[in-house]
């Protein structure tokens, strides 16, 4: 009879333990999510935003790409990127987080060399570009193209040409990459 | 065995003509002459009780040697062999049972599944040879059965072709529920702790399940039914990895009373390497638990049961990719994009997985034919998926999910000479939680189930050389989900308007639904054996089994980081409804045997995942593959023989084909094994300290048949965008592997004794990359692997 008891009591224990997760579903807060990437390129008075905003994510929408005027020639433009996550409300600054783990973060500009060349203008704790901010010295053709920037994580710093502005050799893993068209006159 | 030392039986032997067929009577008494009603003999294959005055009669018995068991409770079971030749008469004396026996026998239960299929077993000396190794690699060793890996420690068992919700495995009669929708997601199971594995090549299990479309895998523990203690501990040590376990347990024995069992197992190990680099993050650690305590009475028996599994294992660094250009660097460079140097240290990213399984059973025995068996299990499954994230999110889980499964069930069994019946009834509540606070949407969503099922089995011996089993099955399944689809997927699946019924609410950009689905399952099996002269067997068997979408393939909804795609699930999904046919020929002669098994599956409604496009995020372009249903057939041949070349030498040879077509869409099926064949030579001398020797050939031929799922994406080259074909199709090449094994038993002082073995995998370290290895694009398999193993038995 005493097995009996036992058995008893261990059913009990096991069924009271399994209580239901019938609570109030919360929909999940992506908060690391980067929704919108923004490069502003400020030359004077002339400063030219462009925007790429994807608001579902990973969501079947494609990102909205928006360049709010044309680039001028032979012009040295001082670049800055931020991201946002706009998907929560105050819309999270991602650009911040970047910066403080800059050693783990760098951007890479791409574009053909009509449209111009970039350099870093910022550094990490180890004196290794980020690319959240830049210049850009424009081309002195008028020609149509397009700029690629790319934000890779944890990338090989110190592998070669990666200091420099090359992609080739970084590694890493890409956290966003939006290609914006480009118009020089 | 000393056991006719207990035995007292005399035989009164009244040869009447000499027939084929034999007929055994005779009566079972005790010492004191008391007639003992319902003890049970067993007879070759057949089993019979003695009525009211002791007698008992077993009709149509083959000649020749046969087995005799005869047993009592209270009594000391008589087991001998005795050469059959027409009508019979033994009479038994049973002696009642000494409370002290020094005698340990290890008893593995031998209750064939299914007559009517050969089932391939793996012994417990094979077991703890893989003592270090998982489940999945274990099983490799019965033809027909291979492995999907992700990298080198998660390993999931492939079965003639199919794998995952497919092939179920269960654990001391528990259906493991551990998130086996995931392919990068190994059977949380601890191999140390098996005693015996059964795989049964199709879906005629039915009393554990009508949905194993590929097989079933059944792990049975260590049981002890005498009365002894015993420990077993086993330390390995390798090269691979720089690591190693330690698995040590005790079991105590009893035919009645108190008996228990308990196991323990540490594993830790390092980076796997290559024999040129190292595969940076791969290390993995184990720490498990199991132990039991069974009652055993006079009618009844009563146990309870608890496993704790609990793992931490590091994902390949160089797997984790951003989008389809990471992908494309990854397979176009050869070589992983992260090497480190070796080290213990697992960063992610990784899994942590938690796996509790808690048992309690009773057992009944009506009378010496029939039995009642009731069971309840909980299982909790904790899992934890770390990814490379951004600062603080780095340590918070990127999937967390929550596994509780309830189950309950009664069986009946009942034996008569000539036909076996089995039935039962079961019930499950199972509950997935999928936790919020990742900040990432769940690939699984939360979710409760309720499952009903009933089940019954027939078998009939029509003679000694002919039999026949069929049994049939019914499922209920309920599924409650709770779900937040973006509102734009939701309408790029078209879900509107088939399941607008199923949202519920709404937040922001999101429809918070509840879907709900209930099935209907028949599940069904027919089959024979049929025994010929010269020891020429022959099976068939015809299965029928339903299997319900499972939950990834319903609601995956996401990036899959570790195959950088999107994958999308369907509420559109239906069963699918497998018919597979099976004929095993087996043909033993005095030093060779033969076993030949082609077979053929034909699954309605398979479901599978198919790119369909692409998706632009914030992060680059991904692929999308979606999970589809097509006609399959899957067409095999096992093939195994076994040669005994003289007392010392021995030859095994193993070849499995499968072949797998997309019926509907007239191309092959993705992930099918090539074409295996192993080959091993074994050398065994009993006198030089039991001394056994071992080369195997593994030749693995390269997968031909493979649909092109290739695609087309933009990468950015020399500053400018072009177009490139990223090739996640064409299959590796083939390779050819040789491994050795050898070991020797030294006995120390009384009963323990001491078996060393030294072992090479990969001897001639040779580079090659395995089709059925999610990580086949990012790196290269394990190179030369050494291990050195020291078993004490005590």
């Amino acid at each position: 009879m005493k097995n009996f008891k036992i058995l008893a009591f261990a059913l009990i224990t096991l069924v009271s333990f399994s209580s239901c997760n019938n609570d109030d579903p919360i929909a999940v807060n992506e908060e690391e999510l980067i929704t919108t990437v923004t490069t502003t390129l400020t030359s004077g008075n002339q400063t030219i935003t462009l925007t790429s905003k994807d608001l579902d994510g990973d969501g079947p929408n494609m990102p909205v790409i928006t360049v709010s005027g044309e680039l001028a020639l032979n012009t040295t433009y001082t670049g800055a990127v931020s991201f946002l996550n706009e998907s929560v409300t105050p819309a999270d600054n991602i650009t911040a987080e970047i910066l403080e783990e800059g050693v783990e973060h760098q951007l890479f500009f791409q574009a053909p060399a009509a449209v111009g060349a970039f350099t870093y203008a910022d550094a990490d704790a180890n004196g290794k570009p980020i690319g959240l901010k830049f210049t850009l010295k424009t081309g002195a053709t008028a020609t149509t193209g397009s700029i690629t920037v790319t934000l890779r994580h944890e990338p090989v710093k110190t592998a070669d040409g990666v200091a420099t502005g090359s992609i080739t050799n970084a590694g890493g893993a890409t956290d966003a990459l939006i290609t914006y068209p480009v118009t020089l006159r | 065995m000393h056991k006719k030392s207990y035995l007292f039986f005399c035989i009164s032997l009244f040869c009447t003509i000499s027939f084929a067929q034999s007929t055994v009577r005779g009566k079972i008494t005790s010492q004191a002459g008391t007639p003992l009603v319902g003890s049970h003999i067993h007879i070759g294959k057949k089993t019979v009780s003695a009525d009211a005055e002791g007698n008992y009669l077993l009709k149509k018995l083959p000649s020749g040697n046969q087995k005799i068991h005869v047993s009592y409770i209270g009594f000391q079971s008589v087991d001998t062999l005795v050469n059959l030749s027409g009508d019979i008469v033994f009479d038994f004396v049973l002696k009642e049972k000494a409370d002290k026996l020094q005698e340990v026998v290890v008893r593995q239960k031998n209750n064939t599944l299914n007559k009517s299929l050969l089932e391939q077993k793996i012994k417990t000396e094979t077991i703890e040879r893989f003592s270090n190794q998982t489940l999945g690699e274990v099983l490799r060793e019965v033809n027909g059965v291979s492995s999907l890996k992700t990298g080198s420690t998660v390993v999931k068992p492939i079965i003639n072709g199919l794998f995952g919700s497919r092939v179920p495995i269960i654990n001391n009669n528990v259906r493991l529920e551990d998130q086996q929708w995931g392919t990068e997601h190994a059977p949380n199971f601890d191999l140390n702790a098996a005693g015996k594995i059964t795989v049964i090549k199709g879906a005629s299990g039915l009393q554990y399940g009508g949905d194993a479309v590929g097989g079933l895998v059944v792990i049975e523990p260590l049981t002890v039914k005498k009365d002894t203690l015993f420990g077993k501990t086993i330390l390995n040590m390798v090269s691979n990895g720089r690591g190693g376990s330690i698995s040590s347990s005790l079991h105590k024995g009893n035919d009645k009373g108190w008996s228990w069992n308990a196991l323990g197992t540490f594993k830790y190990m390092g980076d796997r390497e290559t024999p040129t680099y190292v595969l940076s993050n791969t290390g993995n650690r184990e720490a498990n638990f199991s132990g039991d305590v069974k009652f055993t009475a006079k009618k009844y028996d009563i146990g309870a049961y608890y496993s704790y599994y609990n793992t931490t294992i590091g994902i390949l660094s160089a797997s984790h990719i951003g989008n389809v250009n990471d992908l494309y660097n990854s397979i176009t460079n050869k070589r992983p994009s992260v090497v480190n140097d070796f080290t213990y240290a697992m960063r992610n990213p990784k899994q942590e997985v938690q796996h509790h399984l808690a048992k309690v059973n009773f057992n009944y025995f009506l009378d010496e034919t029939a039995s009642i068996a009731a069971q309840y299990s909980f299982q909790f499954n904790k899992r934890l998926e770390f990814d490379v994230r951004r600062g603080d999110f780095n340590s918070r889980a990127a999937l967390d999910l929550e596994l509780a499964t309830h189950a309950m069930q009664v069986d009946y069994k009942k034996t008569l000479h000539d036909w076996t019946f089995k039935s039962g009834v079961s019930s499950s509540f199972q509950s997935n939680f999928a936790n919020p606070a990742t900040g990432i949407k769940p690939l699984i969503p939360t979710f409760d189930r309720f499952e009903l099922a009933t089940y019954g089995i027939f078998n009939y011996d029509f003679s000694d050389h002919f039999s026949v089993d069929a049994g049939v099955r019914y499922d209920f399944s309920q599924t409650n989900a709770t779900k937040f689809y973006l509102k734009s997927r939701w309408e790029e699946r078209g879900y509107d308007p088939e399941f607008s019924n199923f949202i519920v609410g709404e937040q922001g950009n999101q429809w918070l639904t509840k879907p709900s689905f209930n099935f209907d399952n028949v599940s069904a099996s027919l089959g024979f054996h049929r025994e010929f002269e010269n020891d020429l067997h022959w099976y068939g068997n015809a299965s029928l089994a339903a299997r319900n979408p499972n939950p990834s393939e319903f609601f995956s909804d996401g990036l899959h980081h570790s195959t950088g795609v999107i994958e999308l699930g369907d509420l559109a999904l239906d069963q699918e409804q497998a018919v597979k046919l099976s004929t095993t020929f087996q043909k033993k002669w005095s030093h060779f045997s033969v076993e030949f098994n082609p077979y053929l599956n034909s699954i309605r409604n398979f479901m599978f995942l198919r790119p369909v496009g692409f998706e632009t995020t914030i992060r680059g372009a991904f692929p999308v593959y979606d999970y589809q249903q097509t006609q399959a057939r899957l067409v095999g041949v096992d093939l195994q023989t076994q040669w005994k070349i003289n007392e010392e030498w021995q030859h095994g040879l193993m070849v499995s084909y499968v072949n797998g077509r997309d019926v509907s869409n007239r191309t092959a099926l993705i992930d099918m094994p090539p074409l295996g064949l192993s080959n091993k030579i074994q050398f065994t001398k009993a006198a030089w300290h039991d001394l056994k020797l071992e080369l195997k050939s593994e030749l693995m031929l390269r997968q031909k048949q493979f649909p092109n799922y290739n695609f087309t994406t933009n990468i950015i080259e020399n500053n400018e965008l072009v177009p490139v074909v990223v090739d996640i199709s064409t299959p590796p090449a083939g390779y050819h592997l040789l491994h050795f094994y050898s070991e020797m038993t030294f006995k120390t002082f009384g009963k323990t004794s001491t078996t060393l073995a030294f072992s090479v995998q990969n001897i001639a370290n040779n580079s090659y990359r395995d089709y059925l290895n999610r990580q086949r694009l990012f790196a290269d398999e394990m190179g030369r692997n050494i291990q050195l193993q020291i078993k004490f038995n005590y």
